[in-house]
């Protein structure tokens, strides 16, 4: 069986690029992968956790699919959005949505 | 029927009857007001008749606190009884705020006064409110605000301690701010009821004083215990010994200084010298208020609260009974020299009011526990308060009935009246004859008693300065009767369409039943039965040589008005042009009042008031605008940090947690 800590090293690598991403990207269809990705870590935490310590019960796997589907409708809402900043702004970078500020 | 189920009925009754007729002013029309709130009335008048006729003919029980069986009476004397007491406001296990029903023989005898002239008052007001074919417009308000007053005074009266007594004299205060604007049209009559209230109000901050200074000592406010063993409680509070003052304040006696705050009170309200000034501009009001409110009850709860707080008074502080008799006497005679000048003929009925609460005063002031010499003040005080209450109320509604129909209140229009009211004339007689003392009239009992009884206790100087303002009284009032209804005719009168004449019944009742009750006084049950400082019988005295000086004297002035006023003349002014500054001073209310704006304005205005606007402008605006600074340079400088980047704000998120992280694991 593989050992508990193979997964988390996966998740926190995972994470913490998603973190990353999150900061340095300009795009925001690359910010909304970021999400993609550290969503998808805790997803692994939850899995991992679920089969380890508590292999007889199920919660661990119904948050996991909660989250995937909770994180495909927010994709969807926020290519939404992103279409409408880059029809209004010509462009799809972070730095062009800052209009909100005043 | 039982006392105890009536007496809140009292109160309750006028109470209700001011809430229904406030809130139902704009949907009834006035007479329908007016209707209903004299039935209520009638009913609280015959219930009030039927307690006070109870408590002095009948024999009933009522249960005390303690759960013990009270009789109005034991043998020939009348007992102090608590009807009911309820707590109204419970502040701590000592401090607890009663509001209840009190009655001793003071406190019967001023039921009958109010259920009487303010029963007269509501008829009376009627006739008084419709003019030119139509009602007042504010009838309704006025009803209401009359029955607000009802229900203040006899809240008042009947008060088992000293704070509900504050707190209805502080209503009564409002009724009659109420009442004097009723115009509030007028200029004058808005003043007016600014000036009386800030007056009163001023005095009553002493009221107030005294009440704390007195209470905190003796941990109460029941006039029960205050009064009780001849102020026994007080007494040993306050630590006073037949040797010593007891604690003092400022090297005064304490007890001096808190019985001498009440007493201030009581003169704001019973328009004393210095606080007189408000009254004689109460007279804005309408015509009936005046006589119920300025002349027959609500002026003389200041005499109430001395002689409800009598035996405090006279054992533990006899020094503000003399303070009161000299202030009374002063005010007598300046209230009498004034209303001679005087031309507004309401003016000179508010003067000869004061005068004659002083007179009042002056025989509480001389009145002591003792025999039957001492005691004699206090009695002939609450009988001049009785009969002052008649024959007062009925000169103003006189009054009201000739302003009604010669639309002003100065004198110089009035005269020949007589032929055209024969009513209004001959109650008139009687309230003047009354008032001046003559024999048969109610007055002469009283103010024979209160000048027997200033001479009996060694007031001399007193005593003859009461005299003096005994004729002073007789002159100014029949100057005023001679003027309206002898003298000169007024031209106008006989050409006018609208000629002077009797009122209509709602108007000449009240009238006829108060001339009534100031001839048939003499029948009345004696005051000396009950209405005592010992509230049992008293054998009352009679000096012939002083009533015989006050006879003369009152026969003196009547006679000296006759000579000058009775047909028209050059008298008056050729007397009058002899001292034209004197004349003008003495109209002028030898300029008491612009003293007093003159206080107002230089101290309470230039020192007061301008300190504590400095105060304000600088120390605490300044605080509240350095605040307000702080906060904006704060915001400007801090601003930046909401960019709109949001990859920043998640690396300040980020950080953020490392760093609680790295704090919550080391």
């Amino acid at each position: 069986m593989i050992p508990v800590q193979f997964y988390l090293v996966i998740s926190t690598l995972l994470f913490f690029i998603g973190v990353f991403g999150f900061i340095s990207r300009k795009n925001l269809i690359g910010l909304l992968m970021s999400i993609e990705l550290i969503l998808n870590a805790v997803n692994i935490n939850f899995v991992a956790f679920n089969r380890y310590l508590f292999p007889n019960q199920i919660e661990g796997y119904i948050y996991s699919l909660f989250i995937i589907v909770v994180a495909a409708a927010e994709t969807a809402v926020a290519i939404a959005i992103i279409m409408n900043v880059y029809r209004r702004m010509g462009n799809e970078t972070v730095k062009s949505i800052k209009e909100l500020k005043n | 029927m039982e006392i105890t189920s009536i007496a809140p009925w009292i109160l309750l009754l006028p109470f209700l009857m001011f809430i229904f007729l406030g809130l139902t002013a704009h949907k009834f029309s006035g007479q329908t007001s007016a209707k209903i709130g004299t039935t209520a009335f009638g009913i609280v008048a015959i219930l009030c008749y039927y307690v006070a006729g109870r408590y002095f003919f009948g024999n009933f029980s009522v249960l005390d606190a303690n759960g013990f069986e009270v009789f109005n009476k034991t043998g020939e004397i009348y007992n102090q009884i608590t009807v009911f007491n309820w707590t109204w406001m419970q502040m701590t296990e000592n401090l607890t705020i009663h509001i209840g029903f009190y009655l001793d023989p003071i406190s019967a005898m001023m039921l009958v006064v109010i259920a009487t002239v303010s029963l007269m008052v509501h008829i009376y007001s009627y006739g008084y409110m419709f003019e030119h074919g139509h009602f007042d417009e504010g009838m309704s308000r006025y009803y209401a605000v009359l029955s607000l007053f009802s229900f203040a005074m006899l809240g008042l009266v009947l008060a088992t301690n000293i704070f509900q007594m504050y707190i209805f004299w502080e209503l009564v205060g409002v009724s009659s701010f109420l009442l004097i604007g009723y115009y509030f049209f007028k200029p004058a009559a808005v003043s007016a009821c600014k000036k009386a209230f800030i007056v009163t109000r001023f005095a009553d901050m002493f009221f107030l004083i005294g009440i704390l200074i007195l209470s905190y000592h003796t941990q109460t406010f029941d006039f029960d215990q205050l009064n009780a063993d001849n102020a026994k409680h007080v007494l040993d509070s306050f630590s006073i010994t037949d040797g010593s003052r007891g604690i003092t304040f400022l090297g005064f006696p304490l007890i001096t200084i808190a019985t001498f705050c009440i007493f201030l009170g009581g003169a704001g309200k019973s328009a004393m010298f210095p606080f007189h000034i408000w009254l004689p501009d109460a007279m804005e009001g309408p015509t009936p208020s005046s006589a119920l409110i300025h002349a027959a009850t609500m002026v003389v709860a200041g005499v109430f609260l001395v002689a409800r707080l009598f035996p405090v008074y006279s054992f533990a502080a006899p020094e503000v009974l003399n303070a009161i008799c000299y202030i009374g006497a002063f005010t007598a005679l300046f209230a009498a020299i004034i209303a001679v000048a005087q031309t507004d003929i309401k003016r000179v009925l508010a003067f000869s009011t004061i005068s004659q609460i002083a007179y009042m005063m002056v025989a509480l002031g001389v009145a002591r526990f003792g025999n039957h010499e001492s005691e004699l003040g206090f009695t002939a005080s609450m009988m001049h308060l009785f009969t002052h209450a008649m024959f007062k109320a009925m000169l103003f509604l006189c009054c009201g009935c000739i302003i009604h129909c010669v639309e002003s209140n100065e004198m110089s229009k009035m005269g020949g009246l007589k032929k055209y009211m024969p009513i209004t004339y001959w109650c008139f007689l009687i309230g003047c004859l009354a008032i001046a003392g003559i024999p048969i009239f109610s007055g002469f009992y009283s103010k024979g008693e209160i000048l027997t009884a200033c001479l009996e206790n060694g007031y001399t100087a007193i005593y003859v300065v009461m005299t003096l303002t005994a004729g002073l009284t007789a002159f100014y009032m029949f100057r005023l009767f001679f003027h309206i209804f002898h003298y000169e005719e007024n031209p106008e009168y006989a050409t006018s369409h609208h000629k002077p004449h009797d009122q209509g019944w709602q108007m000449t009742l009240p009238l006829i039943v108060f001339a009534v009750l100031t001839v048939g006084f003499v029948f009345l049950p004696g005051f000396n039965n009950a209405i005592t400082a010992t509230r049992t019988y008293m054998e009352m005295p009679t000096n012939w040589t002083v009533e015989g000086i006050s006879i003369a004297v009152a026969l003196l002035g009547i006679a000296i008005a006759f000579f000058l006023y009775y047909k028209k003349n050059e008298k008056p002014a050729n007397i009058m042009a002899k001292c034209p500054a004197l004349c003008e001073f003495v109209y002028n209310r030898m300029k008491i009042d612009e003293i007093w704006y003159g206080i107002t304005r230089s101290f309470i205005f230039g020192v007061i008031c301008k300190s504590i606007a400095w105060f304000d402008h600088n120390c605490i605006d300044g605080f509240m605008n350095l605040c307000a600074w702080i906060t904006q340079k704060v915001s400007l400088e801090t601003k930046d940090a909401q960019s709109g980047n949001v990859q920043q704000y998640v690396w300040v998120f980020i950080m953020g947690v490392v760093t609680i992280a790295f704090l919550a694991l080391y």
